[in-house]
């Protein structure tokens, strides 16, 4: 799930080498916190959260496969 | 697009090194001359050096499926893409075993995909690029339920005289909805709310 938000926010981002995850795994739910610099808040976010939308539903569709629930943070 | 700005004694030398930096061949990339070298006075004085600015333009559905292939195997899912290109239109389609969770509850996760890879690839090429996704021919069969719907609807709205308000949707299905009752002459369609909420209301023709 890491790896996946990861990938997705590297992808996004002017400086990739500035992205974070951590994941805090629950029973039955895992929290994936994303950090990325400053000035790409805007491309992990998008216009009234889109981007942001796009990528929990992403990593959803990977947790449900898990059969966990995932909560992705953007700090 | 990546470019990078080389200076050397020569072109072909101040070329050679940004190829070497960016990793890729003489033929898919861009040479710009900024600056032709020029010997200086007895090759001692006001010596010039060449400066060139390399550029690579990639190929938009080598970027996409690269993307889509990693995502993917992340995602736990075994996909082999395919690509044709319909007008302006790149259509990625994907065939495996249980692509079910790349599709999601109507489409949202195969919609929140061709949103992520027409943002990522789009950033990285010149012209821009439009990519369709699809798994196992789902949008077209989701047209095809759409506009039986729309049909059942408007026949329910002629019966009643009532409006009917439609579920949320996303423009591409609105636009089937709205299509496919357009040349009925006893029903209007319209929009309402905001989006991603926006419906597709049918509501009868007042004559």
């Amino acid at each position: 799930m890491r790896e996946l938000v990861e990938l997705l926010a590297k992808a996004l981002v002017d400086n990739p080498d500035a992205v974070q995850v951590n994941e805090i795994e629950g029973e039955k739910s895992v929290i994936i916190e994303l950090r990325v610099a400053s000035e790409d808040m805007g491309k992990v976010i998008g216009k009234q959260g889109r981007i942001a939308r796009a990528i929990r539903t992403v990593a959803k569709a990977a947790a449900a496969k898990e059969g966990k629930r995932v909560v992705v943070e953007i700090l | 697009m990546r470019s990078v700005i080389k200076t050397a004694k020569t072109v072909d030398e101040a070329v050679a090194e940004a190829l070497r930096e960016l990793n890729v061949d003489r033929e898919r990339a861009k040479v710009e001359v900024l600056e032709e070298p020029q010997k200086g006075l007895f090759g001692l004085i006001g010596n010039r050096l060449a400066r060139v600015k390399v550029t690579v333009s990639e190929d938009p559905v080598k970027l996409a499926k690269e993307f889509l292939y990693k995502v993917c195997d992340e995602m736990g899912v075994n996909v082999y893409i395919e690509d044709m290109t319909v007008d302006e239109y790149i259509h990625l389609s994907f065939s495996g075993k249980d692509l079910g969770i790349l599709i999601g509850r109507r489409g949202e996760t195969l919609d929140a995909l061709q949103y992520l890879t027409n943002l990522v690839v789009n950033k990285q090429v010149e012209d821009r690029v439009k990519f369709i996704l699809d798994v196992q021919g789902y949008r077209k069969r989701r047209e095809e339920t759409l506009r039986k719907l729309a049909q059942r609807l408007s026949d329910k709205v002629k019966r009643t005289g009532n409006k009917i308000v439609l579920e949320p949707m996303n423009p591409h299905e609105r636009r089937v909805i709205h299509t496919a009752l357009q040349k009925d002459n006893r029903v209007n369609t319209y929009s309402e709310g905001e989006e991603p909420y926006r419906k597709v209301v049918i509501a009868p023709k007042n004559s």
